[in-house]
């Protein structure tokens, strides 16, 4: 299994590694907005799965979301949110965009696990 | 400024380090922001707008946020550079993100982290007060700064 983590802050991305990591994945790749992560998902495919921040310098989430889900190449791609966004109205928008599920930070290790199907 | 808008954001900041840190932190009175103002060595705001405009800041002492990001990201960080800005800043973020969904009927947007490092002071939006909400942990003390302007 192959997981992209997509997030501007770095030490999301670490704790999200420590935690996908003791789940037993081990190949793991990264980008720090929606446009790098548009580029690392192209080098990396097959990518099994996405963990997607919403509020990102350059590209934001639910853009790289859409542009990702507007391409057939990446249909089997599965898309998990985890942002602080937390408002209903945010998941219901990303839901609709195409997320499979959605993850309000802070989260717990336990969270990320159910929420991943991990 | 409503104190009605400052539990969202206290809460927001118990769920955090409950979840990220374990770790509970306890709240101080909330207090007007007066002269002398407090000095932190390092601070990670984000700034408010739509229904409301503002900044929400969580400031910190050195000790306390080394001990704090050290917790979050479970290796020792010991120097104030790069990985600590970024990890205050993200905590700056969770805490700014959580406490909208209690305050939906403001609509507000949140901007990216922006984080001070060395020993100052904050100011907010001029003519709009500020709160500021101690909070003692194990961890180390914290204050939350929390300026919003509603129409
Ligand atoms: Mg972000």
């Amino acid at each position: 299994m192959k997981v992209l983590l997509v997030d501007d802050s770095v030490t999301m991305r670490r704790i999200q590694k420590t935690q996908i990591g003791n789940l037993g994945v081990t190949e793991i790749v990264e980008a720090g907005d929606g446009q790098e992560a548009l580029g690392v998902l192209k080098n990396n495919m097959p990518v099994d799965l996405v963990l997607l921040d919403w509020n990102m310098p350059i590209m934001d989430g639910i853009t790289f979301l859409k542009t990702v889900r507007a391409d057939a190449t990446y249909k089997d791609v599965k898309i998990v949110m985890c942002t602080s966004e937390s408002e209903k109205s945010r998941v219901v928008e990303a839901l609709k965009s195409g997320a499979n599920n959605y993850i309000v930070k802070p989260f717990t290790p336990e969270a990320l696990k159910e929420k991943l199907g991990l | 400024m409503n104190v009605a808008y400052i539990n969202p954001f206290i809460a927001a900041t118990v769920a955090c380090y409950k979840n990220m840190m374990d770790a509970e932190p306890t709240q101080g009175a909330p207090v007007i922001k007066r002269e002398p103002f407090p000095k932190y060595d390092i601070s990670g705001i984000i700034g408010l707008s739509g229904g409301a405009q503002g900044s929400i800041s969580l400031c910190y002492p050195m000790q306390s946020a080394l001990a704090t990001v050290s917790k979050m990201v479970g290796v020792p960080i010991t120097e104030a550079g790069v990985d600590l800005a970024d990890a205050i800043g993200e905590i700056a973020n969770i805490v700014a993100g959580f406490a909208k969904r209690d305050l939906a009927g403001l609509n507000l947007s949140i901007s990216l982290p922006n984080v001070i490092i060395s020993n100052h002071v904050l100011s907010g939006l001029s003519g709009v007060p500020t709160v500021i909400v101690p909070f003692t942990c194990s961890l180390g003390p914290f204050a939350m700064e929390i300026s919003l302007k509603t129409s």
